[in-house]
Protein backbone atom coordinates (compact mmCIF):
# COMPACT_ATOMS: atom_id res chain seq x y z
CA UNK A 1 0.00 0.00 0.00
CA UNK A 2 1.27 3.47 -0.83
CA UNK A 3 2.12 5.67 2.13
CA UNK A 4 1.00 8.84 0.35
CA UNK A 5 -2.41 10.10 1.37
CA UNK A 6 -4.82 10.28 -1.53
CA UNK A 7 -8.47 11.20 -1.56
CA UNK A 8 -10.95 8.71 -3.00
CA UNK A 9 -11.98 8.77 -6.63
CA UNK A 10 -15.02 10.93 -7.01
CA UNK A 11 -17.48 10.60 -9.87
CA UNK A 12 -18.43 13.80 -11.62
CA UNK A 13 -21.72 13.66 -13.48
CA UNK A 14 -21.24 14.40 -17.20
CA UNK A 15 -24.68 16.03 -17.42
CA UNK A 16 -24.71 18.28 -14.39
CA UNK A 17 -21.03 18.68 -13.58
CA UNK A 18 -21.92 17.85 -9.95
CA UNK A 19 -20.02 15.32 -7.95
CA UNK A 20 -22.27 12.32 -7.40
CA UNK A 21 -22.57 8.57 -7.04
CA UNK A 22 -23.51 6.45 -10.04
CA UNK A 23 -26.68 4.38 -9.78
CA UNK A 24 -25.82 0.88 -11.01
CA UNK A 25 -27.03 -2.70 -10.91
CA UNK A 26 -25.26 -4.96 -8.41
CA UNK A 27 -23.54 -6.91 -11.20
CA UNK A 28 -22.39 -3.74 -12.92
CA UNK A 29 -21.19 -2.18 -9.66
CA UNK A 30 -19.04 -5.20 -8.81
CA UNK A 31 -17.77 -5.54 -12.41
CA UNK A 32 -16.85 -1.84 -12.62
CA UNK A 33 -15.18 -1.44 -9.24
CA UNK A 34 -13.46 -4.69 -8.31
CA UNK A 35 -10.30 -6.13 -9.85
CA UNK A 36 -8.49 -9.37 -9.03
CA UNK A 37 -5.85 -8.67 -6.39
CA UNK A 38 -7.69 -5.69 -4.91
CA UNK A 39 -7.87 -4.84 -1.23
CA UNK A 40 -11.60 -5.07 -0.52
CA UNK A 41 -13.53 -4.31 2.66
CA UNK A 42 -17.10 -5.52 3.16
CA UNK A 43 -18.25 -3.99 6.44
CA UNK A 44 -21.39 -4.11 8.57
CA UNK A 45 -21.27 -5.00 12.26
CA UNK A 46 -23.73 -7.94 12.49
CA UNK A 47 -26.31 -5.54 11.09
CA UNK A 48 -26.31 -4.40 7.39
CA UNK A 49 -23.76 -6.94 6.16
CA UNK A 50 -23.58 -6.76 2.33
CA UNK A 51 -24.19 -10.48 1.67
CA UNK A 52 -25.65 -10.04 -1.82
CA UNK A 53 -22.62 -8.05 -2.94
CA UNK A 54 -20.26 -10.66 -1.47
CA UNK A 55 -22.07 -13.39 -3.37
CA UNK A 56 -21.87 -11.35 -6.59
CA UNK A 57 -18.08 -11.16 -6.07
CA UNK A 58 -18.08 -14.97 -5.88
CA UNK A 59 -20.21 -15.21 -9.07
CA UNK A 60 -17.81 -12.93 -10.90
CA UNK A 61 -14.97 -15.22 -9.75
CA UNK A 62 -12.72 -12.51 -8.34
CA UNK A 63 -9.39 -13.92 -7.14
CA UNK A 64 -6.37 -13.04 -4.99
CA UNK A 65 -8.38 -10.50 -3.02
CA UNK A 66 -7.09 -9.11 0.24
CA UNK A 67 -10.28 -9.20 2.26
CA UNK A 68 -10.57 -6.69 5.09
CA UNK A 69 -13.22 -6.87 7.78
CA UNK A 70 -13.39 -6.56 11.57
CA UNK A 71 -15.55 -9.67 11.90
CA UNK A 72 -15.08 -12.00 8.94
CA UNK A 73 -18.26 -13.92 9.59
CA UNK A 74 -20.43 -16.02 7.30
CA UNK A 75 -20.05 -13.85 4.17
CA UNK A 76 -16.24 -14.10 4.35
CA UNK A 77 -16.53 -17.84 5.07
CA UNK A 78 -18.34 -18.04 1.72
CA UNK A 79 -15.77 -15.89 -0.12
CA UNK A 80 -12.83 -17.79 1.43
CA UNK A 81 -14.41 -21.19 0.69
CA UNK A 82 -15.07 -20.10 -2.90
CA UNK A 83 -11.37 -19.34 -3.35
CA UNK A 84 -11.65 -15.55 -3.81
CA UNK A 85 -9.23 -14.59 -1.03
CA UNK A 86 -5.46 -14.69 -0.78
CA UNK A 87 -5.13 -12.65 2.38
CA UNK A 88 -7.34 -11.64 5.30
CA UNK A 89 -6.97 -8.57 7.53
CA UNK A 90 -9.30 -9.01 10.49
CA UNK A 91 -9.88 -8.99 14.25
CA UNK A 92 -12.42 -11.77 15.00
CA UNK A 93 -13.34 -14.67 12.71
CA UNK A 94 -16.34 -16.61 13.93
CA UNK A 95 -20.01 -17.33 13.30
CA UNK A 96 -21.54 -14.89 15.82
CA UNK A 97 -23.58 -16.63 18.50
CA UNK A 98 -22.92 -20.03 16.89
CA UNK A 99 -19.23 -20.97 16.87
CA UNK A 100 -16.43 -21.37 14.37
CA UNK A 101 -16.16 -20.54 10.69
CA UNK A 102 -15.30 -23.86 9.10
CA UNK A 103 -14.23 -22.59 5.67
CA UNK A 104 -11.92 -20.03 7.33
CA UNK A 105 -10.49 -22.75 9.58
CA UNK A 106 -9.99 -25.13 6.65
CA UNK A 107 -8.12 -22.43 4.71
CA UNK A 108 -5.86 -21.59 7.68
CA UNK A 109 -5.26 -25.14 8.91
CA UNK A 110 -5.22 -26.99 5.55
CA UNK A 111 -4.78 -24.32 2.84
CA UNK A 112 -8.09 -25.35 1.24
CA UNK A 113 -9.08 -24.30 -1.41
CA UNK A 114 -6.07 -21.96 -1.41
CA UNK A 115 -3.68 -20.84 1.36
CA UNK A 116 -4.91 -17.86 3.32
CA UNK A 117 -2.42 -15.37 4.69
CA UNK A 118 -3.52 -13.63 7.90
CA UNK A 119 -2.96 -10.16 9.26
CA UNK A 120 -4.53 -10.19 12.67
CA UNK A 121 -5.60 -7.28 14.87
CA UNK A 122 -7.98 -6.42 17.69
CA UNK A 123 -11.30 -4.63 17.11
CA UNK A 124 -9.86 -1.42 18.55
CA UNK A 125 -6.89 -1.66 16.19
CA UNK A 126 -9.04 -2.29 13.11
CA UNK A 127 -11.51 0.47 13.98
CA UNK A 128 -8.66 2.93 14.40
CA UNK A 129 -7.00 1.83 11.15
CA UNK A 130 -10.22 2.78 9.33
CA UNK A 131 -10.44 6.05 11.27
CA UNK A 132 -6.91 6.96 10.14
CA UNK A 133 -7.82 6.08 6.56
CA UNK A 134 -10.99 8.16 6.69
CA UNK A 135 -9.06 11.04 8.30
CA UNK A 136 -6.39 11.08 5.61
CA UNK A 137 -3.71 10.30 8.19
CA UNK A 138 -0.95 7.72 7.76
CA UNK A 139 -1.55 6.00 11.09
CA UNK A 140 -3.65 5.92 14.23
CA UNK A 141 -2.62 5.94 17.88
CA UNK A 142 -4.32 3.89 20.57
CA UNK A 143 -3.69 2.33 23.93
CA UNK A 144 -3.95 -1.22 22.69
CA UNK A 145 -2.38 -4.66 22.25
CA UNK A 146 -0.18 -4.17 25.32
CA UNK A 147 0.84 -7.44 26.94
CA UNK A 148 -0.53 -9.57 24.09
CA UNK A 149 1.24 -11.78 21.54
CA UNK A 150 -0.43 -10.03 18.57
CA UNK A 151 2.47 -7.60 17.87
CA UNK A 152 4.87 -10.57 17.52
CA UNK A 153 2.91 -11.86 14.53
CA UNK A 154 1.62 -8.68 12.92
CA UNK A 155 4.25 -6.23 11.69
CA UNK A 156 1.57 -3.56 11.31
CA UNK A 157 1.46 -3.10 15.09
CA UNK A 158 4.27 -0.85 16.36
CA UNK A 159 4.88 1.39 19.36
CA UNK A 160 5.31 5.14 19.40
CA UNK A 161 6.25 7.55 22.20
CA UNK A 162 3.86 10.41 22.89
CA UNK A 163 5.79 13.60 21.95
CA UNK A 164 4.27 15.42 24.93
CA UNK A 165 4.41 12.92 27.80
CA UNK A 166 6.69 10.14 26.54
CA UNK A 167 4.00 7.52 27.21
CA UNK A 168 4.52 4.50 24.97
CA UNK A 169 1.44 3.92 22.83
CA UNK A 170 0.50 1.65 19.93
CA UNK A 171 0.50 2.82 16.32
CA UNK A 172 -1.32 1.07 13.49
CA UNK A 173 -1.21 2.15 9.83
CA UNK A 174 -4.24 3.57 8.04
CA UNK A 175 -6.39 1.11 6.12
CA UNK A 176 -7.03 2.32 2.58
CA UNK A 177 -9.08 -0.34 0.77
CA UNK A 178 -9.24 -0.17 -3.01
CA UNK A 179 -12.98 -0.72 -2.62
CA UNK A 180 -15.32 -0.73 0.38
CA UNK A 181 -18.74 -2.33 0.03
CA UNK A 182 -21.52 -1.67 2.55
CA UNK A 183 -25.29 -2.14 2.72
CA UNK A 184 -27.66 0.59 3.92
CA UNK A 185 -31.38 1.20 4.24
CA UNK A 186 -32.00 3.92 1.66
CA UNK A 187 -30.55 6.19 -0.97
CA UNK A 188 -32.12 8.93 -3.05
CA UNK A 189 -31.77 9.19 -6.83
CA UNK A 190 -28.73 11.42 -6.47
CA UNK A 191 -27.03 8.66 -4.47
CA UNK A 192 -27.14 10.18 -0.98
CA UNK A 193 -27.10 7.21 1.41
CA UNK A 194 -28.96 6.95 4.70
CA UNK A 195 -28.38 4.28 7.32
CA UNK A 196 -29.40 3.84 10.95
CA UNK A 197 -29.37 1.38 13.83
CA UNK A 198 -26.05 -0.32 14.52
CA UNK A 199 -23.74 1.39 12.05
CA UNK A 200 -20.48 -0.24 13.12
CA UNK A 201 -17.53 1.04 11.17
CA UNK A 202 -19.27 1.45 7.80
CA UNK A 203 -18.95 5.21 7.50
CA UNK A 204 -15.22 5.11 8.30
CA UNK A 205 -14.65 2.17 5.92
CA UNK A 206 -16.38 4.02 3.04
CA UNK A 207 -14.48 7.24 3.68
CA UNK A 208 -11.17 5.36 3.95
CA UNK A 209 -11.58 3.62 0.59
CA UNK A 210 -10.51 4.85 -2.82
CA UNK A 211 -13.86 3.70 -4.25
CA UNK A 212 -17.07 2.48 -2.68
CA UNK A 213 -20.17 0.52 -3.59
CA UNK A 214 -23.27 0.88 -1.41
CA UNK A 215 -26.15 -1.54 -1.83
CA UNK A 216 -29.47 -0.29 -0.42
CA UNK A 217 -32.87 -1.73 0.47
CA UNK A 218 -34.56 0.89 -1.66
CA UNK A 219 -33.96 3.99 -3.75
CA UNK A 220 -36.46 6.75 -2.94
CA UNK A 221 -37.27 10.19 -4.36
CA UNK A 222 -36.71 11.94 -1.03
CA UNK A 223 -34.89 10.76 2.09
CA UNK A 224 -37.14 11.12 5.14
CA UNK A 225 -35.19 12.32 8.17
CA UNK A 226 -34.62 9.50 10.69
CA UNK A 227 -33.30 9.95 14.24
CA UNK A 228 -29.70 8.87 14.60
CA UNK A 229 -29.30 8.48 10.88
CA UNK A 230 -25.95 8.54 9.13
CA UNK A 231 -25.94 10.15 5.72
CA UNK A 232 -23.11 9.55 3.34
CA UNK A 233 -23.47 12.35 0.81
CA UNK A 234 -23.65 11.35 -2.81
CA UNK A 235 -20.24 12.84 -3.55
CA UNK A 236 -18.54 10.61 -0.98
CA UNK A 237 -19.78 7.40 -2.61
CA UNK A 238 -18.75 5.93 -5.98
CA UNK A 239 -21.77 3.76 -6.82
CA UNK A 240 -25.15 2.82 -5.37
CA UNK A 241 -27.14 -0.29 -6.27
CA UNK A 242 -30.70 -1.09 -5.20
CA UNK A 243 -30.65 -4.61 -3.74
CA UNK A 244 -33.72 -5.30 -1.57
CA UNK A 245 -32.86 -7.94 1.03
CA UNK A 246 -29.17 -7.50 0.18
CA UNK A 247 -28.14 -7.99 3.81
CA UNK A 248 -29.84 -11.37 4.28
CA UNK A 249 -29.23 -13.42 6.49
CA UNK A 250 -28.10 -10.37 8.48
CA UNK A 251 -30.68 -7.61 8.65
CA UNK A 252 -31.59 -4.03 7.85
CA UNK A 253 -33.16 -2.24 10.83
CA UNK A 254 -36.67 -1.13 9.88
CA UNK A 255 -36.81 -3.52 6.91
CA UNK A 256 -35.99 -7.02 8.09
CA UNK A 257 -34.89 -9.13 11.07
CA UNK A 258 -31.80 -11.29 11.38
CA UNK A 259 -32.30 -14.83 10.04
CA UNK A 260 -30.80 -16.62 13.03
CA UNK A 261 -31.85 -20.00 11.63
CA UNK A 262 -29.55 -19.47 8.66
CA UNK A 263 -26.56 -18.69 10.90
CA UNK A 264 -27.26 -21.93 12.77
CA UNK A 265 -27.73 -23.89 9.52
CA UNK A 266 -24.43 -22.49 8.21
CA UNK A 267 -22.55 -24.48 10.85
CA UNK A 268 -23.71 -27.71 9.15
CA UNK A 269 -23.50 -26.45 5.56
CA UNK A 270 -19.93 -25.18 5.97
CA UNK A 271 -18.45 -28.01 8.04
CA UNK A 272 -17.91 -30.33 5.07
CA UNK A 273 -16.22 -29.29 1.79
CA UNK A 274 -18.67 -31.14 -0.48
CA UNK A 275 -21.76 -29.89 1.34
CA UNK A 276 -20.40 -26.37 1.12
CA UNK A 277 -19.67 -26.67 -2.60
CA UNK A 278 -23.14 -28.05 -3.23
CA UNK A 279 -24.65 -25.12 -1.36
CA UNK A 280 -22.46 -22.64 -3.24
CA UNK A 281 -23.43 -24.14 -6.59
CA UNK A 282 -27.15 -24.06 -5.83
CA UNK A 283 -27.52 -20.82 -3.86
CA UNK A 284 -24.86 -18.56 -5.33
CA UNK A 285 -23.34 -19.67 -8.63
CA UNK A 286 -26.60 -20.72 -10.30
CA UNK A 287 -28.48 -17.63 -9.18
CA UNK A 288 -29.21 -15.20 -11.99
CA UNK A 289 -28.55 -11.60 -11.09
CA UNK A 290 -30.67 -8.84 -12.54
CA UNK A 291 -28.69 -6.89 -15.14
CA UNK B 1 -29.09 -32.95 38.77
CA UNK B 2 -30.51 -33.96 42.11
CA UNK B 3 -30.52 -30.34 43.27
CA UNK B 4 -32.68 -29.41 40.30
CA UNK B 5 -30.13 -27.25 38.47
CA UNK B 6 -27.17 -27.83 36.15
CA UNK B 7 -23.49 -26.93 36.57
CA UNK B 8 -23.83 -24.38 33.75
CA UNK B 9 -26.79 -22.76 35.54
CA UNK B 10 -24.75 -22.56 38.76
CA UNK B 11 -21.88 -20.95 36.81
CA UNK B 12 -24.17 -18.37 35.21
CA UNK B 13 -25.85 -17.54 38.52
CA UNK B 14 -22.46 -17.21 40.25
CA UNK B 15 -21.29 -14.86 37.49
CA UNK B 16 -24.45 -12.76 37.71
CA UNK B 17 -24.00 -12.40 41.47
CA UNK B 18 -20.59 -10.79 40.86
CA UNK B 19 -22.19 -7.83 39.06
CA UNK B 20 -22.95 -4.85 41.26
CA UNK B 21 -25.91 -2.60 40.55
CA UNK B 22 -25.12 0.71 38.90
CA UNK B 23 -21.88 -0.31 37.21
CA UNK B 24 -21.17 -0.27 33.50
CA UNK B 25 -20.35 -3.70 32.14
CA UNK B 26 -18.79 -4.55 28.76
CA UNK B 27 -20.68 -7.65 27.65
CA UNK B 28 -19.86 -10.29 25.04
CA UNK B 29 -22.40 -12.69 23.61
CA UNK B 30 -23.01 -16.10 25.20
CA UNK B 31 -22.48 -16.70 28.92
CA UNK B 32 -21.47 -13.11 29.79
CA UNK B 33 -24.57 -11.72 28.11
CA UNK B 34 -26.80 -14.28 29.83
CA UNK B 35 -25.26 -13.58 33.24
CA UNK B 36 -25.44 -9.79 32.80
CA UNK B 37 -29.09 -9.94 31.76
CA UNK B 38 -29.85 -12.27 34.69
CA UNK B 39 -28.24 -9.75 37.06
CA UNK B 40 -30.24 -6.91 35.51
CA UNK B 41 -33.48 -8.87 35.94
CA UNK B 42 -32.73 -9.74 39.59
CA UNK B 43 -30.45 -7.80 41.97
CA UNK B 44 -28.92 -5.20 39.63
CA UNK B 45 -31.71 -3.39 37.75
CA UNK B 46 -29.41 -0.42 37.05
CA UNK B 47 -26.56 -2.42 35.55
CA UNK B 48 -25.45 -0.65 32.37
CA UNK B 49 -24.86 -3.12 29.55
CA UNK B 50 -22.38 -2.04 26.89
CA UNK B 51 -22.08 -4.13 23.73
CA UNK B 52 -19.17 -3.66 21.31
CA UNK B 53 -21.61 -3.20 18.43
CA UNK B 54 -22.12 0.31 19.81
CA UNK B 55 -25.17 -0.21 22.05
CA UNK B 56 -24.70 1.62 25.35
CA UNK B 57 -27.17 0.89 28.14
CA UNK B 58 -29.08 -1.83 26.29
CA UNK B 59 -32.14 -3.18 28.12
CA UNK B 60 -33.22 -6.22 26.09
CA UNK B 61 -36.37 -8.06 27.20
CA UNK B 62 -35.01 -11.26 25.65
CA UNK B 63 -31.51 -12.64 25.21
CA UNK B 64 -29.83 -11.20 22.13
CA UNK B 65 -28.57 -13.86 19.73
CA UNK B 66 -25.64 -11.76 18.64
CA UNK B 67 -23.94 -8.59 19.85
CA UNK B 68 -25.57 -6.80 16.93
CA UNK B 69 -29.13 -7.99 17.59
CA UNK B 70 -31.72 -5.32 16.76
CA UNK B 71 -33.25 -5.57 20.25
CA UNK B 72 -30.05 -4.05 21.67
CA UNK B 73 -30.24 -0.99 19.42
CA UNK B 74 -33.98 -0.58 20.06
CA UNK B 75 -33.54 -0.51 23.85
CA UNK B 76 -30.18 1.29 24.23
CA UNK B 77 -29.59 4.72 25.78
CA UNK B 78 -27.35 5.46 22.81
CA UNK B 79 -26.17 3.68 19.67
CA UNK B 80 -22.69 4.78 18.65
CA UNK B 81 -20.10 3.69 16.08
CA UNK B 82 -17.55 0.99 16.82
CA UNK B 83 -14.58 3.40 16.82
CA UNK B 84 -16.49 5.47 19.40
CA UNK B 85 -17.15 2.46 21.67
CA UNK B 86 -13.47 1.63 21.83
CA UNK B 87 -11.97 5.15 21.77
CA UNK B 88 -14.40 7.20 23.85
CA UNK B 89 -15.96 4.66 26.17
CA UNK B 90 -13.56 1.75 26.76
CA UNK B 91 -10.08 3.30 26.36
CA UNK B 92 -10.45 6.13 28.95
CA UNK B 93 -11.70 3.69 31.60
CA UNK B 94 -15.41 4.56 31.62
CA UNK B 95 -16.42 0.87 31.85
CA UNK B 96 -16.16 -0.68 35.31
CA UNK B 97 -16.33 -4.36 34.47
CA UNK B 98 -15.25 -6.41 31.46
CA UNK B 99 -16.66 -9.88 31.04
CA UNK B 100 -14.49 -12.36 29.12
CA UNK B 101 -14.49 -16.02 28.13
CA UNK B 102 -11.42 -18.09 27.25
CA UNK B 103 -10.33 -21.06 25.15
CA UNK B 104 -7.22 -21.36 27.33
CA UNK B 105 -6.44 -19.74 30.68
CA UNK B 106 -3.24 -19.96 32.76
CA UNK B 107 -2.51 -19.55 36.47
CA UNK B 108 -1.97 -15.80 36.03
CA UNK B 109 -5.27 -15.28 34.27
CA UNK B 110 -3.76 -14.76 30.82
CA UNK B 111 -6.30 -15.64 28.13
CA UNK B 112 -5.97 -17.29 24.73
CA UNK B 113 -8.74 -17.09 22.13
CA UNK B 114 -6.47 -17.04 19.05
CA UNK B 115 -4.81 -20.40 18.23
CA UNK B 116 -4.26 -23.78 19.86
CA UNK B 117 -0.79 -25.14 19.06
CA UNK B 118 2.72 -23.77 19.36
CA UNK B 119 2.99 -22.56 15.77
CA UNK B 120 0.87 -19.49 15.05
CA UNK B 121 1.23 -19.90 11.28
CA UNK B 122 0.40 -23.61 11.37
CA UNK B 123 -2.01 -24.04 14.28
CA UNK B 124 -3.69 -27.22 15.51
CA UNK B 125 -6.93 -25.26 15.92
CA UNK B 126 -7.63 -21.81 14.58
CA UNK B 127 -9.92 -19.94 17.01
CA UNK B 128 -11.89 -16.74 16.23
CA UNK B 129 -9.21 -14.37 17.57
CA UNK B 130 -9.09 -11.25 19.67
CA UNK B 131 -12.16 -9.17 18.85
CA UNK B 132 -12.49 -6.57 21.57
CA UNK B 133 -10.87 -8.69 24.29
CA UNK B 134 -7.27 -7.32 24.51
CA UNK B 135 -8.46 -3.79 25.20
CA UNK B 136 -11.32 -4.93 27.44
CA UNK B 137 -8.73 -6.85 29.52
CA UNK B 138 -6.44 -3.80 29.55
CA UNK B 139 -8.85 -0.91 30.11
CA UNK B 140 -11.93 -2.02 32.05
CA UNK B 141 -11.71 -1.28 35.79
CA UNK B 142 -11.65 -5.00 36.45
CA UNK B 143 -12.33 -8.23 34.58
CA UNK B 144 -14.54 -11.22 35.31
CA UNK B 145 -13.70 -14.40 33.41
CA UNK B 146 -16.38 -17.03 32.88
CA UNK B 147 -15.18 -20.38 31.59
CA UNK B 148 -15.82 -24.11 32.01
CA UNK B 149 -13.04 -25.76 33.98
CA UNK B 150 -11.20 -28.70 32.39
CA UNK B 151 -7.63 -29.74 31.52
CA UNK B 152 -7.90 -28.51 27.94
CA UNK B 153 -8.78 -24.97 29.05
CA UNK B 154 -6.93 -24.59 32.37
CA UNK B 155 -3.43 -24.99 31.05
CA UNK B 156 -0.01 -24.37 32.57
CA UNK B 157 0.92 -22.05 29.70
CA UNK B 158 -1.42 -20.53 27.15
CA UNK B 159 -0.30 -21.09 23.54
CA UNK B 160 -0.96 -17.43 22.71
CA UNK B 161 -1.65 -14.43 24.92
CA UNK B 162 -4.70 -12.77 23.37
CA UNK B 163 -5.65 -10.82 26.50
CA UNK B 164 -3.32 -10.03 29.36
CA UNK B 165 -4.08 -11.19 32.87
CA UNK B 166 -1.25 -10.81 35.39
CA UNK B 167 1.43 -11.68 32.80
CA UNK B 168 4.20 -13.55 34.59
CA UNK B 169 3.18 -12.46 38.07
CA UNK B 170 3.34 -9.53 40.50
CA UNK B 171 4.17 -6.14 39.00
CA UNK B 172 3.72 -7.27 35.40
CA UNK B 173 0.61 -5.18 34.65
CA UNK B 174 2.18 -2.13 36.27
CA UNK B 175 5.35 -2.50 34.19
CA UNK B 176 3.24 -2.66 31.02
CA UNK B 177 1.30 0.44 32.08
CA UNK B 178 -2.10 -1.25 31.82
CA UNK B 179 -4.80 0.98 33.27
CA UNK B 180 -7.32 -1.62 34.44
CA UNK B 181 -6.71 -3.84 37.46
CA UNK B 182 -7.09 -7.12 35.56
CA UNK B 183 -9.03 -10.31 36.34
CA UNK B 184 -10.66 -10.00 39.77
CA UNK B 185 -12.41 -13.34 39.64
CA UNK B 186 -12.72 -16.45 37.46
CA UNK B 187 -16.08 -18.21 37.65
CA UNK B 188 -16.26 -21.79 36.44
CA UNK B 189 -18.79 -24.63 36.48
CA UNK B 190 -16.94 -26.03 39.53
CA UNK B 191 -16.18 -23.00 41.65
CA UNK B 192 -14.57 -19.59 41.92
CA UNK B 193 -10.90 -18.62 41.61
CA UNK B 194 -9.37 -15.31 42.65
CA UNK B 195 -5.83 -13.96 42.28
CA UNK B 196 -3.73 -14.23 45.42
CA UNK B 197 -2.92 -10.65 46.54
CA UNK B 198 0.80 -11.46 46.90
CA UNK B 199 1.53 -13.91 44.07
CA UNK B 200 -1.24 -12.95 41.60
CA UNK B 201 -1.77 -16.70 41.11
CA UNK B 202 -5.36 -17.84 40.63
CA UNK B 203 -6.43 -19.53 43.86
CA UNK B 204 -9.52 -21.62 44.47
CA UNK B 205 -11.59 -19.64 46.96
CA UNK B 206 -15.07 -21.08 46.60
CA UNK B 207 -16.64 -24.39 45.59
CA UNK B 208 -20.05 -24.78 44.01
CA UNK B 209 -22.41 -27.14 45.89
CA UNK B 210 -21.48 -30.81 45.58
CA UNK B 211 -17.98 -30.15 44.12
CA UNK B 212 -14.80 -31.35 45.89
CA UNK B 213 -11.33 -29.78 45.87
CA UNK B 214 -9.95 -32.95 44.27
CA UNK B 215 -12.37 -32.61 41.40
CA UNK B 216 -11.28 -29.04 40.74
CA UNK B 217 -7.60 -30.05 40.98
CA UNK B 218 -8.20 -32.83 38.45
CA UNK B 219 -9.63 -30.25 36.04
CA UNK B 220 -6.68 -27.85 36.39
CA UNK B 221 -3.47 -28.16 34.36
CA UNK B 222 -1.19 -26.74 37.05
CA UNK B 223 -0.76 -27.31 40.75
CA UNK B 224 -3.77 -25.42 41.98
CA UNK B 225 -3.46 -23.17 45.02
CA UNK B 226 -6.39 -23.48 47.42
CA UNK B 227 -7.40 -20.78 49.90
CA UNK B 228 -7.18 -21.62 53.60
CA UNK B 229 -10.73 -20.45 54.11
CA UNK B 230 -12.61 -22.08 51.30
CA UNK B 231 -16.24 -21.03 51.00
CA UNK B 232 -19.17 -22.66 49.21
CA UNK B 233 -21.50 -20.95 46.76
CA UNK B 234 -25.11 -20.66 47.90
CA UNK B 235 -27.36 -22.75 45.68
CA UNK B 236 -29.22 -20.88 42.94
CA UNK B 237 -32.45 -19.47 44.35
CA UNK B 238 -35.87 -20.23 42.89
CA UNK B 239 -36.02 -16.66 41.60
CA UNK B 240 -32.60 -16.87 39.94
CA UNK B 241 -33.48 -20.15 38.25
CA UNK B 242 -36.90 -18.96 37.11
CA UNK B 243 -35.52 -15.78 35.57
CA UNK B 244 -32.53 -17.58 34.02
CA UNK B 245 -34.72 -20.25 32.41
CA UNK B 246 -37.15 -17.64 31.11
CA UNK B 247 -34.21 -15.81 29.53
CA UNK B 248 -32.76 -19.02 28.06
CA UNK B 249 -36.11 -19.94 26.55
CA UNK B 250 -35.96 -16.79 24.42
CA UNK B 251 -32.99 -18.09 22.44
CA UNK B 252 -34.13 -21.58 21.51
CA UNK B 253 -32.13 -23.40 18.88
CA UNK B 254 -28.84 -21.59 19.49
CA UNK B 255 -25.94 -24.00 19.69
CA UNK B 256 -24.16 -22.27 22.57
Amino acid sequence: MSTAVRIPNITQSEKTGRLMAKLVSLAQGVADLLRDGDVVALEGFTHLIPFAAGQEIIRQRRKDLTLVRMTPDVIYDQLIGAGCARRLIFSWGGNPGVGSLHRFRDAVQNSWPVPLELEEHSHAGMANRYVAGASGLPFAVLRGYTGTDLPRHTTNIRTIACPFTGEVLTAVPALRPDVTVVHAQRADRAGNVQMWGITGVQKEAVLAARQSLVTVEEIVDHLEPVPGQVVLPSWAVTAVAEVPGGAHPSYAHGYSVRDNDFYLAWDTISRDRDTFQGWLEQHVLKVETPA
Amino acid sequence: MSEGWTADEMMTVAAARQLRDGTACFVGIGLPSTAANLARATHAPNLVLVYESGCLGAKPDRLPLSIGDGVLADTADAVVSVPEVFNYWLQPGRIGIGFLGAAQLDRYGNINTTVIGKNYRDPTVRLPGAGGAPEIAASCGEVIVVVRQNLRTFTDRVDFVTSAGYGSGPGHRERLGLHGRGPRVVITDLGVLEPDPDTCELTLTCLHPGVTVDRVRAATGWELAVAERLTRSPQPTEQELTVLRALESTKEGVLH
